[in-house]
């Protein structure tokens, strides 16, 4: 899937990274916990609850390039300015962690495992 | 290469502030997204520790074309059983380290499975000190 129709099937919202628009997705990680994240392979997105200045810099050290955030989490302007730098993508999204996940496995997004 | 950083106590804003910065040194290095990945996830773990579960401390960085070393020394409480901290699951985190998606006892197992060579140093009262080492040509 492009970005463009993740944000498409989840109603969501775009912060930072519309350049990356039309970038192709295979792949999604859900958690909340940074510590798992931190011992992912090769994951282009992460969907999370977890909505901080951590959560960039955890998915900056572990290559994760697009990261939308689930619950109705807001993105703060510290996140965009870090996620800015390092040219990721950053998407709100108002529906629960089950729901996103469910949503985009059916339209295809393989897991990890 | 020589990079020094200091870690401020319970500075969790900027935790990630110099794994960051040896990031972008190894980018202009010509090294594969795989082995700076693995890099920068260690120090990471390792930086994130020294916030987490001691007083701050300092990060010493030496790279040249072969290898990377890292040392992160702190100022902490040590660690009483240092055979149990590397278990993955083990985790003494404070809440409000797990409140910021830490505290799954994975670091210490995840940094060496990420680096060639891991040397913990540690002392109850005094604080630890974590050696990594990266080989860039496999
Ligand atoms: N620098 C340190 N000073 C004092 N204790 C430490 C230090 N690093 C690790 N420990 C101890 O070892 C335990 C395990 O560390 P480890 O990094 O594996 O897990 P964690 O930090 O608790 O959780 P995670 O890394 O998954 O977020 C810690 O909970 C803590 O008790
Ligand atoms: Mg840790």
């Amino acid at each position: 899937m492009t970005i463009k129709e993740i944000i498409g099937v989840l109603d969501g919202n775009i912060r930072c990274g519309e350049s990356h628009l039309n970038d192709e997705i295979t792949k999604a990680f859900s958690s909340d916990l940074m510590s798992d994240v931190l011992t992912l392979k090769d994951c282009p997105l992460l969907l999370t609850g977890l909505c901080n200045v951590q959560t960039i810099r955890t998915c900056e050290m572990a290559n994760l390039q697009v990261i939308v955030f689930v619950r109705h989490k807001k993105v703060t302007p510290e996140m965009i300015e870090l996620a800015e730098e390092n040219d990721m993508v950053l998407i709100e999204c108002e529906y629960s962690m089950f729901k996103t996940s469910g949503i985009l496995y059916m339209k295809g997004l393989e897991p990890l495992y | 290469m020589h990079f020094e950083y200091t870690i401020k106590e319970g500075d969790f804003v900027n935790a990630g502030a110099a794994s960051s910065s040896v990031k972008k040194a190894l980018k202009q290095l010509n090294l594969s997204s795989a082995v700076i990945k693995r890099v920068v996830v260690a120090l990471y773990e390792a930086e994130v520790n020294a916030i987490a579960h001691a007083y701050g401390g300092t990060i010493y960085v030496d790279i040249d074309s072969e290898r990377i070393l890292m040392k992160v020394a702190d100022r902490g409480p040590g660690i009483p059983d240092l055979d149990l901290a590397m278990q993955e699951g083990y985790s003494t985190a404070r809440p409000e380290v797990r409140d910021m998606g830490f505290g799954a006892g994975m670091g210490l197992p995840n940094m060496k499975k990420n680096v060639d060579k891991l040397v913990v140093h540690t002392k109850v009262g005094e604080g630890t000190t974590v050696e990594m080492e990266v080989n860039f040509v496999e």
